[in-house]
């Protein structure tokens, strides 16, 4: 470490400097005071109000939880897509895409309403990998959009929005699809009911590796702190994006067949408004929309922070309209701070 | 404010030149300024008298852009205070600068692109017609009024976004003096324009000064102080270090004072044994940019390229890089052909780029040291199976940032807080990593301070000794005349020579350059 020396602006000595400076703190832990200081004011408001414990019941942590890790998977690949400043707006209309098409390819023969007789009984397998293709082929086309007509993503991801969600409805009719096999729902209800979860956190522990320590992580910060200090880098940028895309429309998918293995039907209007609770999830985390900042540890606290206000407020019996002003004056707070922590960065400078 | 208020205050501005009772403009005195464990400005004073340039010289990180900053009502000074006109005044925001008749010219110009030169000259002040709508006739028409008045010639209907830079600046100084303002600080004006908009730019401020303006001139360039200061001060880790009149002091006097130390050789060129043909380039075109560019490059050798800006220079190099790849012509890299259509091809073949922009092409701004260092050396080395081989590279980072003597309290300093010197080490360092076989330096020494040019000219000489072929586009020609073997000179988008070192000088340069 060099020492500061207190007269001069900035000036270090000559002193060395060493590969292990000092570390701080994570931004994470005041995120995650934030998710205990919430989960607090519950359980105190619990005994005045309701007269029970918000968090001494376990069913109920756990519904946090289930509900939290379809949401969190989608919000790991949004995290990726804003840190490379972008945005992705079609993940609740890709989740009902692929969850119509994927449902048509994982239906049991003895339920009364077949869509394709022919495709009936199939391993798990099938409608999985085809949920996730799908997924990944609707992030390819948004990564294409973006890098190859140059077109915002935000106009990109919009297109996609729309167009997504009127494949869903039109894929069948706009009829739901049910009667699973049963290997099928047990993504959804496996594992003693915990497969969701369990789906959730090793994509985020996977995720996270992969933006910590690996290449392909790096060079996703590098292109959205400065895309064209980027490409001067070497960095291919129009192919690392298109994987991001992709990587965001895969886990969009992933978590459709996750979410319709668990209620056990897909219909064309699901996953209404969850790209905005996701990218509210990365952006409560501290993810910088103007990318080139945040975590996908934060994402994940951020997701638990929201699914914790909305059980808790269902807890209080509070009006499902105050629960959206709330969320959403939450929404804009998380924003406020991050512009604050930036706007104080660049002021010491 | 109507325009009646306007008319009102401009009269009552121009009035005080005449029974003038100050002897000082402007008057710092004893300022301090701290922010979270940095000490900006220590005890600092400053006297600007009117109608004089005065030039404030100093190292990045002295502290001029805080001192200024106050001035300007951006910063709140901790101790001491600020007179204007021989009275206190206390700014504490841009505004109350503003209409206390202090005028700052940023050096990233902050003009709003979309919309027009009078737009933007009005811009809170627009004459209002019927109605209390925008009279854009009387707009323009005083618009036109202050360019005539500052020999200036531009469509005050043009969109700032269609203007160059120095065009831009030209706005700048029109909305400034449109203030009335007494004083007028202006932040390294002439980093980015070329040789004839900084005569012009020249010729404006000497009127301005005429006119009784104290004009304060912030800029790294000694032969501008000589041309246009009539006082200087000097300032060093956020100490005052003096005043002087620019005709008593020499070059070598001033540098002194700056870095507190002899700055023995300024540019430490040393003989190198030139060695085989590394780069060679023939006949380098790209349609309406540059044509038929032709030149080699030696192991162990520097080779400048002299020009006015907008010659083609850096566009030549964004096309041997693989920035913005060429249409015609050849390039040979140790003898054999190659297509380089991107930059990461350019890294495959042993080349490294310091771009000309540090902020835009250069540094991830919100991203720490060790992440800037790295980004291109991830490519080829450090990386086993897509993971990055983290304390390797740290191990090695560190002693390339110890080697260039980049001051940071650690390599997890997010590199936004480093100055500006330092952020090109790191760039610089950055290449480093790489063990480039040629490098192209693209105005290496822009905007950093004497000391850290010193070193990265040293810098640049170790590499030519280790067998490093150099490609070096300048615009400051002590630095070409200085570093180069050979020089190339472009005009308009084509060479029009090349010199030896022992036949170049600055006289022969600008004659290429200007044709």
């Amino acid at each position: 470490m060099a020492t500061t020396t207190t007269s001069g602006p900035m000036t270090t000595d000559n002193g060395r400097l060493t590969p292990t400076s000092k570390k701080r703190m994570p931004p994470e832990l005041s995120i995650l005071m934030v998710l205990f200081g919430i989960a607090a004011l519950f359980e105190v408001l619990g005994w005045f109000i309701v007269g029970q414990s918000f968090l001494a019941n376990v069913s109920r942590l756990q519904i946090i939880i289930l509900q939290v890790s379809v949401i969190g998977i989608i919000a790991v690949g949004v995290t990726q897509v804003i840190i490379t400043g972008g945005i992705d707006l079609s993940s609740g209309s890709v989740v009902a895409m692929t969850a119509m098409i994927a449902a048509t390819f994982a239906q049991d023969s003895n339920w009364p309403k077949i869509i394709y007789p022919a495709l009936v009984d199939l391993p798990f397998v099938v409608p999985l990998v085809v949920g996730l293709a799908i997924g990944a082929l609707a992030g390819f086309i948004n990564g294409w959009l973006i890098t190859k007509t140059k077109i915002p993503p935000f106009i990109a991801t919009l297109g996609m929005m729309v167009s997504a969600r009127g494949i869903a409805r039109w894929f069948t009719d706009g009829s739901p699809v049910s009667g699973f096999t049963e290997s099928f729902t047990m993504l959804g209800s496996g594992l003693g009911r915990w497969a969701p979860v369990v789906v959730f956190l090793l994509v985020a522990a996977f995720f996270h590796v992969v933006m910590r320590y690996t290449r392909f992580g790096k060079f996703t910060y590098a292109i959205g702190a400065n895309p064209q200090a980027a490409r001067v880098s070497g960095i291919n940028i129009d192919a690392h994006l298109i994987k991001v895309y992709m990587i965001a429309g895969l886990l969009a998918g992933l978590a459709a067949m996750v979410a319709i293995a668990r209620i056990k039907t897909a219909q064309a209007g699901m996953g209404l408004m969850y790209e905005l609770d996701a990218i509210a999830a990365a952006v409560i985390g501290g993810v910088s929309l103007s990318g080139g900042r945040g975590r996908i540890t934060g994402t994940v606290i951020g997701a638990l922070i929201l699914g914790v206000m909305l059980s808790g407020f269902t807890f209080l019996r509070v009006d499902a309209y105050y629960q959206d002003i709330i969320k959403g004056a939450i929404i804009v707070c998380a924003v406020v701070v991050d512009q604050h922590r930036q706007n104080k960065r660049k002021k010491t400078s | 404010m109507s325009s009646a208020s306007v008319v009102e205050a401009v009269s009552v501005n121009s009035a005080i030149p005449q029974n003038r009772n100050y002897e000082y403009v402007l008057e710092v005195a004893n300022v301090r300024k701290e922010f979270p464990g940095v000490v900006a400005l220590d005890n600092v004073s400053l006297r600007i008298r009117p109608g004089t340039v005065h030039a404030l010289m100093g190292e990045n990180g002295a502290g001029k852009s805080t001192l200024m900053k106050i001035i300007a009502g951006i910063y709140q000074p901790d101790k001491g205070q600020v007179l204007l006109r021989g009275e206190p005044v206390r700014l504490e925001k841009p505004l109350d600068a503003q209409e206390a008749g202090i005028a700052m010219i940023h050096q990233e110009l902050l003009l709003m692109n979309p919309m027009t030169v009078a737009e933007n000259i009005w811009i809170r002040r627009e004459p209002k017609g019927r109605f209390g709508l925008i009279d854009h006739d009387e707009m323009r028409r005083r618009t036109q009024d202050l360019f005539d008045r500052l020999n200036i010639s531009l469509d005050p209907d043009a969109e700032i976004s269609e203007l160059s830079v120095a065009n831009r600046q030209m706005v700048e100084i029109a909305k400034a003096v449109s203030f009335n303002s007494d004083v007028l600080i202006m932040d390294e004006p002439t980093s980015a324009i070329t040789e004839t908009e900084v005569a012009h730019l020249f010729e404006i401020i000497r009127d301005l000064r005429a006119k009784g303006i104290g004009i304060v001139y912030i800029t790294h360039k000694m032969n501008e102080l000589f041309e246009i200061a009539d006082e200087f001060s000097v300032f060093r880790d956020g100490q005052y270090i003096g005043t002087h009149l620019s005709s008593n002091v020499t070059r070598d006097d001033i540098i002194r004072m700056m870095v507190g130390r002899e700055v023995s050789q300024m540019f430490p060129k040393e003989e190198v044994a030139l060695g085989d043909v590394v780069l060679s380039v023939k006949n380098l075109s790209r349609e309406g940019v540059f044509r038929n560019v032709s030149f080699d490059v030696r192991a162990g050798e520097i080779v400048g390229f002299a020009g006015l800006v907008g010659s083609g220079r850096s566009n030549v190099a964004e096309a041997l890089f693989g920035v913005a790849p060429a249409d015609g012509g050849a390039i040979q890299i140790n003898g054999e052909f190659v297509q380089i259509k991107s930059p990461n091809e350019a890294i495959q073949h042993g080349m490294a780029f310091l771009t000309e922009d540090r902020k835009e092409t250069g540094c991830f701004l919100p991203l720490t040291i060790q992440e800037n260092i790295q980004s291109a050396v991830l490519h080829q080395k450090f990386v086993n199976k897509g993971f990055v081989a983290e304390a390797e590279l740290a191990k090695e980072a560190v002693e390339i940032c110890n080697k260039l003597r980049v001051k940071t309290p650690g390599m997890d300093e997010v590199i936004e807080n480093l100055s500006g010197g330092n952020q090109q080490k790191v760039l610089i360092g950055r290449w480093l990593l790489t063990h480039p076989k040629i490098l192209i330096l693209d105005e290496p020494t822009r905007g950093i301070d004497v000391g850290a040019k010193a070193e990265i000219h040293s810098l640049i000489t170790q590499l030519a000794h280790k067998g490093v072929a150099v490609v070096m586009i300048s615009s400051e020609l002590p630095e070409i005349l200085g570093m180069s073997d050979r020089v190339v000179v472009m005009h308009e988008g084509r060479v029009t020579g090349i010199l030896d070192r022992a036949e170049a000088d600055q006289v022969k340069i600008m004659d290429l350059a200007a044709q």
